[in-house]
């Protein structure tokens, strides 16, 4: 068993004729991922690195059993994109496309949640589990199988950290990037049980980032419901107070949403928090040691 | 995120059917006096600056007039202001309306449940961060069924408003809500929403628009936000760059490298102070342009930070070493490079042939930053 996707996982790439779809198609067969089918409107008929390409997602799923979708089609058309997914029975959706409003979001988190799909996303580089599959566009250099599970509201810095975990010997179960965007499909809160669950994850690392309260809701949850050691890091302690979304906004988060308060949930849950992110290999394999896991 | 000015959001609630004073923008002092002489704007009236900021009241941006000598008066010594900042160029004229109650009500996004949320409070007027929780009420707003008529009702019972008030107080409600969904709000609030003899009226306007939704809303896209030139040029060039004081300049990829990288070089003592995040891209042309953005902002010292995961090393340093053969020497700073990742090696190497040094560890390159930065400041 592993978190979301393994070998059995068949992909979808909706949007796979543009730029990012096509190259980052070859990169997740690269990994080892079932890309079955692409779809593009209009463009059905034809093949994009040996994957045939469909004019809906319906037509894929007929043709070929797809059971995921890795969503690249631009912002205005997402939303389409993903009702089109969810149905045609896809009940997995990673949405790389970034600049979704958020108000598009709304209806295709709870369109999606009400068909019982789950989203992966948006602006989100997706998620991998090493020697199994990848869903999305975390770099396949970054990555060797091992036991480290891996949470992120951030890109690029995903990448950093996975990288040194497997520099420093170690290597990983699932990694979720799960976008920072106001509203994601997936929250830390969501993904957490996934990983308490998996026997192939031993230890869990959470990489979070300022603003929101995702960070703090998840360490109420660990607190109460998660077994596993984490290892956390916060960026952004050294930002200055940003440009703040009103009083209102300032209401729901009260005494929560900076650097300090999350750090301060987290370590209160039990975790161990990262001042940097070269920190991190070290403190996981001690926490890995101590819980005899190694 | 476009923060509107008040007369800017007012004229949404307009379009959506949200109760305003009468009023007028001016420009001018005797812009003002004209629209006071001529009725335009009943008399008495309150003349507000419009600024973004808050807390006008107490800083002399709104002043009360009862004659056209006076609203010339009070326009003048309005427009002449800087507040918080930021110069007074316009303001907004309403005619002055006697009021029982002052409430607040608003609505924004929930993250966490990810749902709308609309926020009530009887202690309208003063800043609802300083009112006490329980006199703040939430309602968590599903999507699907948008604002209902029992939610309405509810918001009506706490704010103490019964009769036609109360059926005021749904369609204020619901005409925000519309306004919420309609022009892709992150926040619409009103506060106060004041009580009058016959009904109810917003006497301010917080409206914020959300920048991913722009392609559906050409029409704010002339509304400015609180931007330096440089951060404009950025903006047109699809660069993320924001100035603030310190003297190292920081490239990076993704917001949350970017913000790491800030977290390490304050931690070594190090001021970052401009930061440019590079995003995802591969064009060595956008790396330049990114570059000669950072060169205008005259840095101590540059620290690239690159994880090539998409975004090839190689590219990164081609655009790079391009840019500074476009920078004149009198204008050119220290750089350290840390570029990881895809293409690692070639890139390093076009940086090594230009005479730049790429550092593995984030800790040595950051702490080689800082002290650069020292040296030529």
């Amino acid at each position: 068993m592993t978190v979301l996707v393994d070998p059995d996982t068949r992909v979808v790439v909706q949007g796979i004729t543009g730029h990012q779809g096509t190259v980052h198609t070859t990169q997740m067969k690269l990994f080892g991922t079932q890309v079955v089918a692409g779809v593009t409107p209009g463009k059905g008929g034809s093949s994009i690195e040996g994957v045939p390409v469909f004019d809906s997602v319906r037509d894929a799923v007929e043709r070929t059993h797809a059971n995921a979708s890795c969503i690249f089609v631009p912002a205005p058309w997402a939303k389409d994109a993903l009702i089109e997914a969810v149905d045609a029975g896809i009940r997995l959706v990673t949405i790389v496309t970034e600049h979704i409003p958020f108000h598009d979001m709304l209806v295709m988190y709870h369109y999606a949640a009400s068909q019982g799909t789950r989203i992966i996303g948006p602006n989100c580089p997706g998620i991998a589990a090493p020697g199994k599959s990848k869903v999305g566009i975390i770099p396949n250099i970054v990555f060797r199988p091992g036991r480290v599970g891996v949470i992120s509201r951030s890109g690029t810095l995903t990448y950093e950290i996975v990288n040194g975990i497997k520099e420093h010997g170690l290597g990983q179960s699932t990694c979720i990037g799960l976008g920072g965007d106001p509203v994601v499909g997936t929250s830390f809160v969501d993904a957490l049980p996934m990983f308490e669950t998996d026997p192939e994850t031993d230890l869990l690392v959470l990489v979070g980032e300022i603003g929101g309260t995702a960070e703090e809701d998840a360490a109420e949850y660990i607190a109460h419901h998660f077994s596993k050691p984490v290892v956390a890091y916060i960026a952004g302690r050294s930002a200055p107070p940003g440009k703040r979304m009103g009083h209102a906004g300032a209401i729901i988060t009260r005494g929560k949403g900076t650097a300090a308060t999350k750090v301060a949930a987290l370590e209160a849950a039990g975790a161990v928090v990262a001042r940097f992110p070269y920190e991190i290999p070290d403190l996981v394999e001690n926490r890995l040691s101590t819980a005899g896991r190694r | 995120m476009v923060k509107l000015a008040e007369w800017r959001g007012k004229e949404v609630f307009r379009k959506y059917g949200v109760p305003l004073p009468r009023g007028q923008v001016a420009r001018s002092a005797d812009e003002a006096e004209s629209l006071a002489r001529s009725g335009a704007v009943p008399l008495p009236c309150v003349i507000k600056a419009q600024v973004l900021a808050g807390g006008r009241g107490k800083g002399g941006a709104v002043q009360f007039a009862n004659n056209p000598e006076e609203v010339r008066a009070a326009a003048g010594s309005i427009l002449g202001l800087e507040f918080k900042g930021e110069k007074v160029r316009e303001i907004l004229l309403e005619e002055k309306l006697p009021i029982a109650r002052e409430l607040y009500l608003s609505i924004t996004l929930d993250r966490s449940k990810r749902r709308p949320i609309v926020i009530a409070s009887a202690q309208g007027g003063v800043e609802i961060e300083s009112v006490d929780d329980a006199q703040i009420d939430r309602q968590s707003i599903h999507p699907f069924p948008g604002l209902t008529v029992y939610e309405q009702r509810r918001a009506a019972e706490v704010l103490g408003l019964s009769g036609s008030l109360a059926k005021s107080l749904g369609s204020v409600l619901s005409a925000l809500w519309n306004a919420f969904v309609g022009e892709d709000a992150e926040l619409v609030e009103v506060n106060p929403l004041a009580v009058v003899v016959d009904g109810l009226v917003a006497l301010d306007a917080k409206v914020i628009i959300e920048d991913d939704a722009a392609f559906r809303h050409p029409d704010y896209s002339e509304v400015r936000d609180d931007r330096t030139p440089l951060e404009e040029i950025a903006r047109e060039k699809d660069i993320a760059f924001v100035q603030l004081d310190g003297n190292i300049g920081v490239i990076a990829n993704g917001a949350g490298l970017t913000m790491a990288t800030l977290d390490v070089l304050q931690e070594l003592g190090g001021k970052p102070g401009i930061f440019l995040d590079l995003g995802g891209t591969d064009d060595p042309k956008k790396v330049t342009e990114a570059f000669l953005l950072m060169a205008q902002a005259r840095p101590a010292a540059v620290f690239l930070n690159i994880f090539g995961g998409v975004t090839r090393c190689d590219t990164v340093a081609k655009g790079l070493v391009e840019a500074m053969k476009q920078v004149p020497e009198s204008e050119r700073f220290p750089i350290v490079a840390r570029i990881r990742g895809n293409n690692e090696a070639e890139g390093t190497e076009i940086l090594r042939a230009a005479g730049i040094t790429s550092v593995p560890q984030l800790r040595d390159s950051a702490q080689a930053a800082v002290t650069l930065a020292r040296g030529n400041a």
